[in-house]
């Protein structure tokens, strides 16, 4: 049995661990926190998703910031897809409260193993010669991102319907789950939309914020986060997510990124398995 | 020159917006530390709640009257949820400065959007009540 003392200590180092990988790596504090505190704490699943919905919210605006002052992020683009993202995060938010901690954590599981084969998988082009379909003209979807050499580039996109829907889904997962669904928002954005991929990720992240909130404020409001839990979770991924953020800019991140997805695997087999045997 | 016009007020709204969320975040987290300091130094040594089973929240954590007369009453805990509504309340308040920067750009399609999304998150928070 922890004292309150050891306990946020001990959470908060976890916490600023969750937030750095998370920010080197690119998964992101939410998958991280979630088994952190049922696994590793055995906090309640209910209590772990609150604090996991923080945690997004923290690291997504504080990264957004600089991507949004830099001009990389399509603010269009996101706040039109944040239409989809919320919509689908009431509706997790709603499907949650009726499913069991087992049921939740099978679908966290597998949710983790794909993003884990996601993020391994080769970065995604910056789609050159995109023909922009008409509906992305008429929602004024298009935008420019500065180049590493300082020029602007422009761009187009395409596929806007079935790029919807898939946020949709992303928003779904998020309220159901408590993850920002970054890896999902991103592929909606890169594989289907042919959006740049420096775009699509920024404008993932800069929509997490929002979509986490959306299903924040009905967690909030039934109990579901505890501050006690909040406070070193909050405090640790934002200074850990900020370090990450520091280090990525000089420091080869693909051995880590490898090592560091295996392990996750390993979780995500480990949160499959406890949720079948009805552990949580 | 309405080209022109249009990314100079577009790069104008970027930086509040930028600036916006990171002032938010740090805020939320000063407030978040503040409770929490007191928090560990009132009930430091007492024995962790049991977070191994889901019991909810008391209504002084969950609405904005339970944690505003907590604040007043000195609640620690109380203290450091409002912290987690300021961090909840910034995303939210950046979709409503971008409402009033399509606004202010005429950019009634976009004013439409944002008033959407705006709408599906008063939604969610209206009906999220405790059943």
């Amino acid at each position: 049995m922890y004292t309150v003392l050891m306990f946020t200590l001990i959470v908060l180092i976890g916490a600023f661990l969750a937030g750095l990988l998370g920010s080197l790596t690119g998964l992101g504090g939410g998958v991280i926190v979630i088994p952190l505190l049922t696994l590793g704490f055995g906090v309640d699943f209910h209590y772990a998703i609150g604090a996991a919905l923080v945690a997004c919210i923290a690291t997504s605006s504080g990264s957004a910031s600089a991507y949004v002052r830099e001009g990389i992020t399509n603010i269009r683009l996101g706040m039109f897809l944040e239409i989809a993202t919320t919509i689908g995060a009431v509706c997790g938010a709603a499907v949650a409260i009726f499913l069991n901690s087992n049921v939740i954590a099978v679908i966290f599981g597998l949710v983790l193993v794909f993003t884990v084969v996601m993020t391994l998988r080769k970065r995604g082009s910056d789609h050159e010669d995109v023909v922009g379909s008409p509906l992305a003209k008429k929602l004024k979807l298009y935008g420019t991102y500065p180049m590493k050499d300082g020029t602007i580039k422009s761009y187009t996109l395409t596929n806007v319907v079935p790029g919807f829907s898939v946020m949709w889904l992303a928003g779904v997962l998020s309220g159901l789950l408590g993850i920002g669904s970054g890896v999902l928002k991103v592929l909606a954005m890169d594989s289907a939309m042919k959006v740049p991929f420096k775009v699509s990720t920024t404008t993932s992240n800069f929509m997490i914020g929002v979509t986490a909130s959306a299903s924040a404020v009905v967690y909030l409001q039934r109990g579901y986060i505890d501050p006690g839990i909040a406070l070193p979770i909050i405090v640790g991924v934002l200074a850990g997510s900020l370090s990450g953020a520091k280090l990525l800019k000089r420091l080869d991140v693909k051995p880590l990124k490898i090592i560091f997805c295996c392990a996750i695997f390993l979780v995500a087999i480990n949160m499959i398995y406890n949720g079948m045997l009805g552990k949580f | 020159m309405d080209k022109i016009k249009k990314t100079f007020v577009d790069s104008d709204i970027q930086v509040f917006i930028g600036k916006q969320l990171r002032m938010g975040v740090m805020i939320a987290c000063a407030i978040a530390i503040v409770g929490g300091i007191y928090y560990l130094c009132r009930h430091g040594l007492e024995a962790t709640p049991k977070y191994s089973r889901f019991l909810g929240e008391p209504d002084l954590y969950t609405t904005i009257t339970g944690i505003f007369s907590g604040i007043i009453a000195l609640k620690a805990r109380c203290i450091i949820q409002f912290g987690v509504v300021v961090l909840l309340a910034t995303p939210i308040f950046r979709v409503f400065f971008s409402l009033i920067a399509f606004m202010k750009e005429k950019d009634w399609m976009y004013v439409f959007i944002t008033a959407l999304v705006l709408g599906v998150i008063i939604f969610s928070m209206t009906t999220g009540v405790k059943l």
